[in-house]
């Protein structure tokens, strides 16, 4: 026996029968689950048999085999079918407990299969409906932020074009649109940053651009906080790579509508 | 539990048990071929004995009951010290083995070993006036030497009763105490002052010099 010396002592005595009925009861839960200590059972029943072989003594009267050859010949004998193996043998239990394991197993399978197809379809019809919904969003934001749409501010005729700034802000997500026109050509390596002036605390970037050959320029859903309630936005200029702290004069500000 | 991959669970445990267990069957298939044709002929087999009580063969458990009464008398006598109470005990292990003769597993030990090993559980059952504890059913037991014959088992004995007489006093004690008279370990404790772990220890290590004394 390896591994489950601690049930060496009590296997000897359950062998013997010479266990409490509660200890002995033990034993046997652990035995139905541990083909180590069953086979070292065994062994140790055969090791009783040996101390039971070892006593001799007178043979048995004449008359106790007759007496069981009555009883016998009384006993009715009810035709079955014979059985090839000893009924209750740990081979038996072997074939019996793979039997219950494959036809678990088969049903474990058979279940997760009908649960599998049940979340694929659910899948599938939510990937086609987000399909559906990103390809709207695609016709409309795409004459807006396409680089070769053309934007065309109109203005009183007799006003010159002014640069001109539009945000789209949804606060609980934290998504931000930002439309320029008209805006200024900027010196070398300087860029545009977008800020966004919360109600209290300090500005917050949201994001570094520069217009294009025509002065138009955006910057679509840059990193925010969410949840951050804008005062105000407003533009400075700044070094391409943009600032933590925006670097006066403000080149343009708007206020929440 | 196996990680689930491709959302079902692939496990080589069911698959390794019904390959086990073919194995273990085919095993036994072979075992049970061996031993009935290594029996020598002309002489009727302990196995060939059994599987006619299956058909009701009367004249078989007449065979059975002539080659081992003598073992089960003398085991049921040593127990119970009284002639007519082992004389009942030998009727009822022959009884259960005319009525399940499927419960004894020709694969794991002979059957002389098996009726000593029902007899002294059913005496000692007696004895302690109990019912009894172990179905004939759930005895199956390994042994490596052939008991069958009246000159194995001679020998056998003397050289159980070398092994016996080669332990300590106290070792010996307990170990009889355990098997003839059905003492619990608590009994042999309180009987002899000796501590219960030490009672349990020295029943199992005598059973395994036993053992030992018949693989060498």
């Amino acid at each position: 026996m390896t591994g489950h010396e601690q049930y060496a002592d009590d296997l000897a005595l359950y062998a013997l029968n010479a266990l409490q009925a509660d200890h002995r009861a033990r034993i046997a839960a652990h035995l139905a689950g541990c083909g180590s200590c069953r086979l070292e059972l065994e062994q140790l029943r055969g090791d009783t048999a040996l101390l039971a072989l070892s006593t001799t003594g007178p043979r048995p009267p004449q008359r106790a085999r007759q007496r069981l050859l009555d009883a016998i010949a009384r006993e009715p004998r009810v035709p079955k079918i014979v059985q090839t193996e000893p009924r209750h043998s740990w081979w038996g239990y072997l074939r019996l407990a793979a039997t219950v394991a494959v036809t678990v197993f088969a049903f474990t399978l058979w279940k997760e299969n009908s649960v599998l197809k049940a979340t694929l379809s659910n899948a599938q019809s939510q990937s086609a409906r987000s399909a559906r919904e990103l390809e709207e969003l695609r016709r409309i934001a795409a004459p807006i932020i396409a680089p070769e749409a053309q934007h065309v501010t109109l203005v009183s005729p007799k006003t010159p074009p002014q640069p001109q700034g539009k945000a789209f802000y949804l606060r609980n997500r934290g998504s931000l649109v930002f439309l320029a026109n008209n805006m200024p050509p900027l010196p070398p390596q300087k860029a545009y940053e977008l800020w966004l002036i919360p109600t209290t605390g300090a500005p917050i970037p949201a994001g570094v651009f520069k217009p294009d050959a025509h002065g138009s320029a955006s910057v679509v859903n840059p990193p925010l906080p969410p949840g951050v309630e804008a005062k105000a936005f407003a533009i400075t200029v700044e070094n391409e790579a943009g600032s933590a702290t925006p670097t006066m004069p403000i080149v343009m500000m708007g206020a929440g509508e | 539990m196996p990680a689930p991959i491709s959302g079902c669970y692939v496990s080589a445990q069911p698959a390794d048990a019904i390959r086990r267990a073919r194995h273990f069957v085919l095993l036994y298939k072979e075992e049970t071929e061996r031993l009935l044709s290594s029996q020598p002929q002309g002489i009727s087999p302990d196995l060939a004995l059994v599987t006619g009580l299956k058909s009701g063969d009367q004249g078989a458990m007449a065979q059975l009951y002539d080659r081992y009464s003598s073992v089960v008398y003398a085991v049921a006598l040593r127990v119970l010290g009284d002639t007519g109470a082992a004389e009942d005990v030998l009727q009822e292990v022959f009884l259960q083995l005319w009525r399940k003769p499927s419960a004894f597993d020709a694969a794991r030990g002979s059957l002389g070993s098996w009726l000593a090993v029902i007899t002294r559980n059913r005496a000692i059952d007696s004895l302690r006036k109990r019912r009894p504890e172990t179905d004939i059913e759930d005895v199956v037991l390994s042994v490596a030497p052939d008991l069958a014959g009246d000159a194995e088992r001679s020998r056998a004995a003397e050289k159980v009763r070398g092994v016996m007489g080669a332990m300590s006093p106290a070792q010996r004690s307990a170990l009889e105490m355990a098997y003839w008279q059905g003492m619990s370990h608590t009994e042999i404790a309180d009987k002899t002052g000796e501590p219960l772990g030490t009672v349990k220890t020295r029943i199992r290590a005598g059973l395994i010099a036993l053992r030992k004394a018949f693989q060498t």
